[in-house]
């Protein structure tokens, strides 16, 4: 094969790994998921009306799938990548046969985006089964599950990139993520928000693809759907090209 | 016997910040040769290393690996090489088979290919028998002789390996060493670097002395004892020696060091210097041929580097 592909070594060497844990991985894919669901669409869900012009369990759902991608993708780029940049030295390794800092960045960047694709998939099975899902359009959230994953390993491996220590994935979960998480319409409509909330939430990149993957999940059409696309898109292309970079500097 | 060369350096410069690491090294390395770089601790061996396998660009100087220019094309350079790292980078996740069969894939062989080539390499390693054990149940010398099985994966005939024996117990020291005999008696060639002496003088059929960020000596190991230093040492230690050196040492002995309680005293004939030892009963004294140690310190110095 061609030697744009081969960071295909890089997902491999994660994948066989990742297959030495898979029931724990499963467990956390689909059984994390499925007691959110439960626990917060029933228990919430029957105290509230319609939410977002939809039940909450519907609502609160396409949210939990845009959360579980961004959540597996960020853990994965941050914490087990960090681990095979530092502790492990396996990048290093790695650089020691035929292989570039962008095969590596690359093939990290397609993993951890691979990872939240699983949890996002998996969330949207747990739906499926529930009965949650409106339309066959559900099977276009598919690619934009993967656009989203992409968005925030891009995003995470620049934190990699620059960490010292994993203290460091502190600040971006408790200063980023968790923030991004309540302002991005997944657990409430940003409606509810004040004005100036709402206009930082509206480029977040949560927010793009709870949008995406609510219209699509539901089928109702989704103001704006090329412009958060694209969105994502330059998000997780940025990511990569600056990771990329900061890993090269780091590492040479 | 040697062949054609297999490494060119030329006039090689590497600063980080502003501490010029390399300062201008130029060396050549033939086929079949085990060339070894020696230097205290910060001398810029390991960077001289990574610069050649283009693992850092230089900011001058040119390189060519197996004749082809580095860092241009370092990374087709480094299908063909094996490389054994300072430290340990084997894959905590995966088995001692595993981790072969991994390593194997980036360098794009197949799984097969990979396969059929496992069971020699654990067998050169001395790991038939720890397989599917995890990395973490190996000793240090069984990792370290597992990284250079690992190196041998694509079937290298160029090795580079940075400080191989550094931490291993003299016992796994030695069975590293036979490892590597075995390669340079298949043909193959090792550039290492080192800070052990006897290991240089052992392995290697050129060495060169590298202190701040340039070479200071080059030459086969036994002609650079003969060149630089005097045939034999006496050693005297004990209390009282501060006295003998002054009074006999220095005027006896070609070139005398005190270090701490211990006179180094590097002569051509010894036998005036050992009649003066006659009269001190309390002194202990210790004679042997000069060897590569004693060029080391002569030309780096005995002040402590970190």
């Amino acid at each position: 094969m061609t030697d744009a592909l081969r960071f295909r070594h890089v997902v491999y060497r994660n994948y066989r790994v990742w297959r030495k844990l898979l029931y724990a991985s499963l467990v956390g894919n689909l059984v994390d998921p499925l007691f959110w669901l439960v626990g917060l669409g029933f228990g919430l869900g029957s105290l509230l009306p319609t939410v977002g012009g939809m039940p909450y369990l519907q609502f609160l759902g396409t949210g939990m799938v845009c959360y579980g991608v961004m959540y597996s993708t960020s853990f994965e780029a941050l914490w087990s990548a960090f681990a095979r940049l530092k502790q492990q030295r396996t990048w290093e390794g790695i650089l020691h046969a035929p292989m570039t800092v962008t095969d590596i960045v690359v093939g990290e960047w397609v993993w951890a985006a691979l990872k939240g694709t699983l949890s996002g998939v998996a969330i949207l099975s747990v739906m499926t089964v529930l009965g949650l899902v409106r339309s066959p359009s559900a099977f276009l959230a598919l690619p934009v599950i993967v656009l989203t994953g992409l968005a925030f390993a891009g995003i995470a491996l620049i934190v990699t990139a620059v960490a010292r220590t994993y203290d460091h994935f502190v600040y971006y979960f408790t200063l980023f993520i968790t923030p991004m998480m309540l302002v991005s319409g997944v657990f409430f409509p940003t409606a509810q928000l004040p004005p100036a909330v709402q206009a930082v939430a509206q480029v977040l990149p949560l927010s793009h693809a709870t949008q995406l993957v609510r219209g699509l999940v539901l089928g109702r059409p989704v103001a704006g759907a090329a412009g958060h696309l694209l969105a994502l898109f330059l998000i997780g292309l940025m990511g990569i090209c600056v990771a990329r970079w900061l890993v090269a500097r780091r590492l040479r | 016997m040697l062949g054609a060369t297999v490494l060119t350096v030329r006039n090689l410069h590497k600063k980080f910040a502003d501490l010029e690491v390399v300062r201008g090294v130029s060396f050549e390395v033939k086929a079949g040769e085990c060339y070894g770089l020696l230097g205290p601790n910060g001398a810029g061996k390991t960077t001289t290393l990574r610069c050649c396998l283009g693992l850092t660009a230089p900011d001058a100087g040119e390189i060519r690996l197996d004749s082809l220019p580095v860092p241009a094309r370092a990374r087709e350079a480094r299908a063909r090489v094996g490389v054994v790292p300072q430290f340990d980078n084997l894959d905590p996740d995966f088995t001692v088979r595993e981790n072969l069969a991994i390593f194997g894939r980036y360098f794009g062989l197949s799984r097969g290919s990979v396969a059929a080539r496992v069971p020699y390499l654990l067998e050169y390693a001395g790991l038939v028998e720890k397989a599917d054990a995890p990395i973490e149940a190996l000793s240090g010398g069984m990792k370290r002789r597992l990284t250079i099985a690992r190196a041998l994966v694509n079937d290298p005939r160029v090795l580079f390996l940075d400080e191989p024996t550094t931490g291993l117990d003299p016992q796994a020291r030695h069975v590293v060493w036979e490892r590597l005999k075995r390669l340079l008696a298949e043909g193959r060639t090792i550039i290492l670097t080192t800070h052990f002496m006897d290991e240089a003088q052992r392995l290697c059929n050129r060495v060169a002395i590298m202190d701040h960020g340039a070479f200071i000596a080059e030459a086969p190991p036994h002609s650079l004892i003969e060149r630089e230093i005097e045939p034999v040492v006496i050693e005297v230690y004990g209390e009282g020696v501060a006295d003998w050196f002054d009074a006999h040492a220095k005027r006896l002995a070609a070139r005398a060091e005190l270090s701490g309680d211990t006179a180094f005293c590097y002569c051509r004939d010894p036998e005036p210097l050992l009649a003066t030892l006659s009269g001190h009963p309390d002194l202990r004294v210790l004679r042997r041929s000069a060897n590569l140690e004693d060029v080391f310190l002569k030309l780096t110095g005995r002040d402590l580097r970190d």
